[in-house]
């Protein structure tokens, strides 16, 4: 099992907070403000990163108490510490030994949705990008390194078109390595986007035609050659505009379903919901021999009875460990006994939770 | 900031705080060194003051490779076995010292000091990269071998210069497998060096 114990200590609204868990899903519920969206974030905190609001540290400590944030974790049969001191980066600790936190992504999946990607689908291409390199480096852990490669030639590239400065060469230096890395970088979001289409079930969640959009230029183009020849041929302009305008940088996902094709940003609210519950399902499923945690922040909201009762039927079936959230218990009564469900309230200020049992 | 009088001088406390300050070292292990060396003062102690003198007064660069001498030229520079027509481009002398070490090199080199990089401001000149392009020209050179770094800024750097020397009669090399990514040529050990310069293919 993925992930067997979870406690925390100060972390936002919880004084503590101590789960056994096992293989069922967990359906979190209680009033706004309760605390439920605190647990999820701290599942989150077990990937690398800012975790599922993209917060801050010191932030994620409980007010008015100076005393950081803990976050201990039995997961894949490791101790999983992680957390911050006052003033101090978040640390992590495997099996008792500090190691960078780029470790965590050798030992877990977290694949998460929360409300704030309910535009996704009618939003701006970054969030939609996000999205697609979350899922491709789940896939593909060496996703990161070409990342932050492409973007360091990048941001050096920008810097001499900000700074105006003309030296072909250095500009032909900088390109080869955004293109070598960029094109690695848009065949593994390829290679995604396959294997998201080959493990959809269609159904109530449906099969979407997932594909890699240019993004006003060439950021389907996965030859390293061609991207090099693009770049030099777009210096002039991207001269006068004192940075890089076109290349993998601007990717965007795109999504249409059904026996119309419909592009999802013209589908109803529950449809686009529908759509992206359907990609991280495929998601998990496409990472079934690996100890895969998802987290699911208002897992209810937008879905009609039906749709809800089919999505728990579909977690249900994944090899993934779950959590979901909701604000009422009613929502989640067509899980019956396949969940456990913690019912969350405020309590002199911080969070309790009480597991309900019938 | 005080200190606590336990600690001995004003000027111990500023030992150790330059000590402290070193690569590798903290307050600590600065601590443990000064408060050593002290027991020490008749001989260690006073042998490493006059040769830190001597080393300040005498270091300067090698006017031709950039290599740490005392002289003008480094004894790599001046030795006529070492003229093999191939030169090695590292970007600093820790890496020079490291190849050394693995002794599989018997050519000269070209420390660079730094690479290639316009977000801090470091450009070709900055690294003398025009006077490794005199210097292959003027030196019957045959081989430049791009010993730099698999980060981006090490391998721009090696980009720029292979390319500068596109379409003249030198053949132009990189370190092979065995070189990490982000990993720095110091950190390896001499074996690993050597099978990647044995292995260099041409760019
Ligand atoms: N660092 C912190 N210290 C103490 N409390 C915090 C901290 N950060 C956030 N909170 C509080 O935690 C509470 C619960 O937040 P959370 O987002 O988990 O609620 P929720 O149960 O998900 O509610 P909703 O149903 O509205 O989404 C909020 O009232 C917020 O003010
Ligand atoms: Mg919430
Ligand atoms: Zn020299």
């Amino acid at each position: 099992m993925t992930l067997s114990r979870l406690s925390l200590a100060q972390f936002r609204s919880w004084r503590r907070l101590d789960l056994s868990l096992d293989a069922r899903p967990v359906a979190i519920f209680g009033p706004n403000g309760s605390g439920k969206t605190n647990i999820l974030e701290a599942v989150s905190m077990l990937a690398p990163g800012r975790g599922l609001r993209g917060a801050p540290a010191p932030e994620q400590a409980r007010q008015g108490l100076d005393a950081g944030w803990r976050i201990r974790a039995r997961a894949d049969g490791r101790a999983v510490e992680t957390g911050a001191l006052p003033g101090q980066p978040r640390i992590v600790l495997l099996d008792d030994k500090p190691v960078p936190q780029t470790a965590l992504a050798r030992l877990l999946r977290v694949i998460w949705l929360v409300p704030a990607m309910d535009r996704l689908w009618t939003d701006t291409p970054e969030g939609r990008r996000r999205f697609l390199d979350r899922i491709t480096l789940s896939l593909m852990p060496d996703h990161a390194d070409l990342s932050l490669a492409y973007d360091k030639a990048m941001r050096e590239r920008n810097r001499l078109l900000r700074d105006q400065i003309g030296d072909p060469g250095w500009y032909r230096a900088l390109e080869s390595q955004m293109a070598e890395a960029g094109g690695a970088i848009t065949r593994n979001r390829l290679k995604a986007l396959a294997a998201i289409m080959a493990h959809q079930q269609g159904g109530d969640f449906p099969a979407a035609r997932l594909v890699l959009m240019p993004g006003e230029g060439f950021a389907d183009d996965s030859d390293p050659a061609s991207i090099a020849a693009r770049l030099a041929s777009m210096r002039g302009r991207d001269l006068a505009a004192g940075r890089t305008l076109t290349g993998p940088h601007r990717a965007d996902l795109g999504a249409s379903w059904g026996p119309q094709d419909m592009p999802a940003a013209l589908s109803s609210t529950g449809e686009q919901k529908a759509l992206l519950l359907s990609l991280i399902l495929a998601n998990a499923r496409a990472l079934a021999d690996q100890p895969v945690l998802l987290l699911l922040d208002e897992v209810a909201a937008h879905l009609d009875a039906d749709r809800r009762a089919a999505l728990y039927d579909l977690i249900c079936a994944l090899p993934a460990q779950s959590l979901l959230s909701g604000t009422g218990a009613e929502l989640f009564e067509a899980m019956g006994s396949r969940a456990r469900r913690l019912a969350v309230h405020r309590e002199d200020g911080a969070s309790v939770a009480t597991e309900e049992t019938e | 900031m005080r200190h606590p009088q336990a600690e001995g001088s004003d000027d111990i406390q500023a030992l150790i705080a330059l000590m402290a300050r070193l690569p590798g070292l903290g307050p600590r292990s600065a601590r443990r060194i000064v408060l050593h060396l002290i027991r020490r003062r008749g001989d260690q102690m006073a042998q490493i003051a006059a040769l830190m003198e001597k080393v300040a007064q005498n270091s300067r660069e090698c006017l031709c490779c950039g290599n740490i001498t005392d002289r003008d030229l480094c004894a790599i520079c001046t030795d006529p076995n070492r003229a093999t027509g191939e030169i090695c481009v590292v970007e600093d002398v820790a890496d020079l010292w490291a190849l050394e070490r693995g002794g599989a090199f018997r050519g000269r080199y070209h420390v660079l000091g730094g690479t290639l990089s316009a977000l801090d401001e470091i450009g070709p000149e900055d690294l003398g990269i025009p006077r490794l392009l005199d210097r292959i020209a003027g030196e019957a050179v045959s081989e430049v071998i791009l010993a730099l770094n698999a980060t981006v800024d090490g391998q721009t750097t090696a980009h720029y210069i292979a390319d500068a020397l596109e379409g003249q009669s030198v053949t132009v090399t990189g370190l092979a497998q065995g070189v990490p990514i982000g990993g720095e040529l110091d950190y390896l050990d001499d074996g690993t060096i050597s099978a990647a310069l044995r292995a260099r293919r041409r760019l």
